[in-house]
């Protein structure tokens, strides 16, 4: 039986700014099952970075409630039950690539280091740089560095915020086949946050569209493509047919017209 | 290298003779009548204006005689040797140096961790820098010599005093210094305090560090020097420093200040090239 991995339900969070409260999340309701492949997609503001970040106790909500693995958000960030992946790198510069890998598990003070390390750079295709410092390196690289750290001690859950969103499309597509094959073998529950609709269909068995003032989710898309997918699948119909549903959803939501 | 030697040289030769002219009217009080007996012209002037013995400003010929005759035509380890009196001055320069590192960088520490210290401590942070060195000198000399202390933490102490602040200012800013997502980071991680602080903050604010440090070393001498004034110490630069202003001898004064900038100088460059070694095995981009 698989259990809910995340579940929120009528979740909001609300920032204090100069210009008083502003509504960030509202009324959010989402389960994410074990070995789901979730996108959340919306333009700039719609808060689906915020909601990322609350999963992640980076943010707190300010109602509704939400838990992770079924304990609270908080909970579940001090028993370390996610691997997060930022919008940019973050890498340490003064630390080589295996050991920014080993950063987390210095940190958690885990054994078979030198196994971690190698098994995750592998996974990500980079072994041979482990002594290479991350300006050496080039941004695709670098990101993927950041998941092989991030997947280094091993969590049932990757959290990734729009991590290939600074990168060209050419090393995007390659990655996000990568990213694919990497969650087929690690089976992993993924959540990514991303602004790209071909890359929210490509990669997901599920799509969340958010729209923003308030951040809120507007649809729920379940991606019935075939698991084993390679970058031509973008072509088909089936395909295609998703990719509209979501472009109209966020018509719909005005995301763009204020 | 080569294409930084002219314009240094250039510098250089411009202070030399702008240095010798200077010494023509400087020592005129002392210089004329001797000028006027030898039957003046430009020859007397200059050969009387830049050998005087005991001239107002020496000229740098004379400086340098001055330093080759105390540095190493005398035995290095008496009275008379400027290597003796550099090394009483250095030795407590270095111990207050690493004195006011260490206070400055637990300061910083303390600060960056403590929200209500960076309130409560940093305003007296900086009023001790407001007061002068030369009058807290005297009064933080005496009450440190009561306590019984050896000598040398007596004088090191204000070097400390000095030098403190820099580091402190400069490590509050390095160790501030990582961004948001990589402190975002270490939460995910659930890294305590003092694993993000050795792992992070302390590694990110290193250059911080060093340019601190560049600035302590320099002062800490400056402090050391003071700190021998009000004593009436008999040796170390401060003492050459007093001692050749009681006599009128200039050239004294002048040859220990410019061995005591010379060893700041080093310092610096020692410091300098401790950075640039640490960065390179911190994987700097070379």
């Amino acid at each position: 039986m698989t259990e809910n991995v995340i579940e929120a339900r009528n979740l909001g969070l609300s920032f204090e700014t100069q210009d008083g409260p502003v509504q960030a999340l509202s009324e959010i309701g989402l389960s994410v099952l074990e070995g789901e492949f979730i996108s959340l997609i919306g333009p700039s503001g719609c808060g689906k970075t915020t909601l990322l970040r609350a999963i992640a106790n980076l943010e707190t909500p300010t109602s509704g409630s939400l838990t992770v693995n079924g304990m609270s958000a908080e909970a579940a960030r001090l028993a370390r039950a996610y691997g997060y992946v930022f919008q940019a790198p973050a890498l340490l510069p003064w630390r080589s690539v295996k050991d920014n890998v080993k950063l987390p598990l210095e940190i958690m003070g885990l054994d078979d280091v030198a196994g971690r390390v190698s098994r995750n750079l592998a996974l990500v295709k980079l072994n041979g740089f482990e002594q290479k410092f991350p300006w050496q390196l080039s941004g695709g690289m670098q990101q993927r560095v950041s998941i092989a750290r991030a997947l280094a001690f091993d969590p049932k859950l990757l959290l990734m915020d729009e991590p290939f969103g600074a990168l060209d499309e050419i090393v995007r597509d390659k990655l996000n086949q990568q990213l694919l094959e990497l969650w087929a073998r690690t089976k992993k529950t993924v959540v990514f946050v991303t602004h790209s609709i071909p890359e929210a269909v490509f990669l997901s068995t599920k799509i969340v569209v958010m729209s923003p003032r308030p951040g809120r989710i507007i649809d729920v898309i379940d991606v019935d493509l075939p698991s084993e997918r390679k970058l031509e699948i973008r072509e088909t119909s089936a395909f295609l047919k998703i990719a509209h549903r979501v472009r109209e959803d966020l018509k719909s939501g005005h995301s763009y017209e204020d | 290298m080569k294409r930084n030697l002219l314009p240094i040289l250039t510098v250089t030769l411009a202070i030399i003779v702008m240095w010798y002219l200077a010494c023509i009217p400087m020592n005129a009080v002392l210089t004329t009548p001797k000028i006027a007996a030898a039957g003046g012209g430009l020859a007397n002037t200059l050969a009387y204006s830049w050998n005087e013995v005991r001239p107002v400003l020496p000229s740098p010929h004379q400086v340098a005689r001055e330093i080759w005759n105390t540095v190493f035509a005398v035995a290095p380890w008496t009275i008379k040797s400027l290597v003796y009196h550099l090394w009483i001055t250095l030795s407590s320069t270095l111990v207050g140096f690493i004195m006011g590192g260490l206070l400055g960088i637990l300061l910083a520490i303390s600060i960056v961790h403590t929200a209500s210290l960076e309130k409560s401590l940093m305003p007296w942070v900086i009023a001790s820098q407001t007061i002068p060195i030369l009058a807290i000198a005297p009064m933080l000399i005496v009450v440190l010599g009561k306590t019984g202390l050896p000598d040398i933490f007596t004088k090191a102490s204000i070097s400390t005093y000095l030098c403190f602040f820099p580091v402190t200012i400069g490590m509050v800013k390095g160790l501030r210094s990582p961004d948001v997502m990589q402190q975002d980071l270490m939460r995910t991680y659930n890294a305590n305090a003092a694993q993000t602080l050795w792992k992070l903050r302390l590694p990110a604010s290193l250059p911080f560090l060093f340019a601190s440090l560049k600035v302590s070393v320099a002062i800490a001498l400056t402090g050391a020097i003071v700190a021998e004034l009000p004593t009436g110490a008999v040796a170390g630069i401060g003492a050459r420093l007093l001692n050749g202003s009681y006599y009128g001898n200039t050239l004294q004064i002048w040859a220990a200040l410019f061995v005591a900038a010379f060893a700041a100088a080093m310092m610096v460059w020692l410091l300098s090239e401790l950075e640039k070694q640490s960065l390179k095995r911190m994987g700097a981009k070379p």
